[in-house]
């Protein structure tokens, strides 16, 4: 495949496209991650609403 | 399940879970159809060679950087007169992707322009009215990290956000109410699109990819800002509860 003589242009363009495209998929499935690991340790540390624990008269 | 369900975060949730696979791989399959189109069946334009395959790149970042604040704003209505329990969580998980895709549409318009114009940046109209956006949205991102309360910062926001919206239709019709090196509009225009289908097709097909790439990043930020939240409540009920005890 010829690209001509503003080949580096292009091939940048794309590059740089996947590099973003690839942070935010990792970005996204990262935060995920932390925020369950961070929701499963405070659900096993105590309970997780107002309610529980009060007993109803 | 009825339209009003989603406003439940926990059915929200469930939706996302079941959503989420199939959005990712329609998003894989448009990209690999358009890169495909775009690579090896879009001729050289004859008069950017080679170089008319960024605008494939360029085109789809720079519609979804305006679109991804539309949908900001429409979120910031809900957030402001309906008080949508998903509204803020919407506009706040946007903003980095917006961000994103802007500043792809800077970049790659960048690299266009220097072996085309002569130059990586003119201050004309359009790419600077597309800069300011680039900036509102790292100042909607500051704006959210700086206060620690989410319905605080989500009103803050959305205000900010709905003023925000004058730029679009300034960086749409930049191009006609002033005299810039970026050419006026080719595809969304009055009597249909300019380009030969031969060039319009991969960048339709490469439009929706990233638009398919955005709803599925959009719905799993959500998910994690929903998630975000509950472990802020949560933290904040087992700290009183800590307290009081």
């Amino acid at each position: 495949m010829d690209l001509g003589p503003h080949a580096s242009f292009i091939i940048a363009s794309y590059a740089m496209a996947a590099l973003v495209v690839v942070c935010l998929i990792a970005w996204v499935l990262t935060d995920y991650d932390a925020q369950r690991r961070q929701l499963s340790d405070l659900e096993a540390r105590g309970p997780t609403r107002r309610s529980a624990g009060v007993s109803k008269p | 399940m009825a339209l009003i369900d989603l406003a439940n975060p926990t059915r929200f949730l469930a939706l996302t879970a079941r959503t989420l696979p199939w959005l990712a791989a329609a998003t894989a399959l448009a990209f690999a159809f358009g890169l495909y189109l775009a690579w090896f069946t879009a001729p050289d334009d004859y008069q950017q060679g080679a170089t008319v395959k960024i605008m494939f790149v360029h085109v789809p970042n720079a519609w979804l950087a305006m679109g991804v604040w539309t949908v900001m704003s429409i979120a910031s209505i809900g957030t402001l007169v309906w008080r949508h329990p998903l509204a803020d969580v919407a506009a706040k998980a946007a903003a980095p992707l917006g961000a994103a895709f802007t500043f792809l549409a800077l970049f790659t318009g960048s690299l266009w322009g220097r072996p085309m114009w002569g130059t990586y940046w003119v201050w004309d109209a359009r790419l600077t009215s597309v800069l300011v956006l680039f900036l509102m949205y790292l100042g909607i991102i500051a704006l959210w990290r700086t206060v620690e309360d989410p319905s605080r910062a989500g009103r803050a926001a959305a205000i900010l956000t709905l003023v925000g919206a004058i730029n679009l239709p300034i960086i749409k019709f930049s191009v006609d109410w002033w005299n810039t090196l970026h050419q006026p509009a080719s595809v969304i225009r009055v009597g249909g699109p300019a380009i030969h289908p031969a060039i319009l097709m991969p960048l339709l097909v490469m439009a929706l990819a990233f638009a398919l790439l955005f709803v599925t990043l959009h719905l799993a930020a959500m998910r994690n800002e929903i998630l975000r939240r509950r472990v802020r409540a949560i933290g904040l009920m087992q700290a009183h509860a800590a307290q009081g005890a």
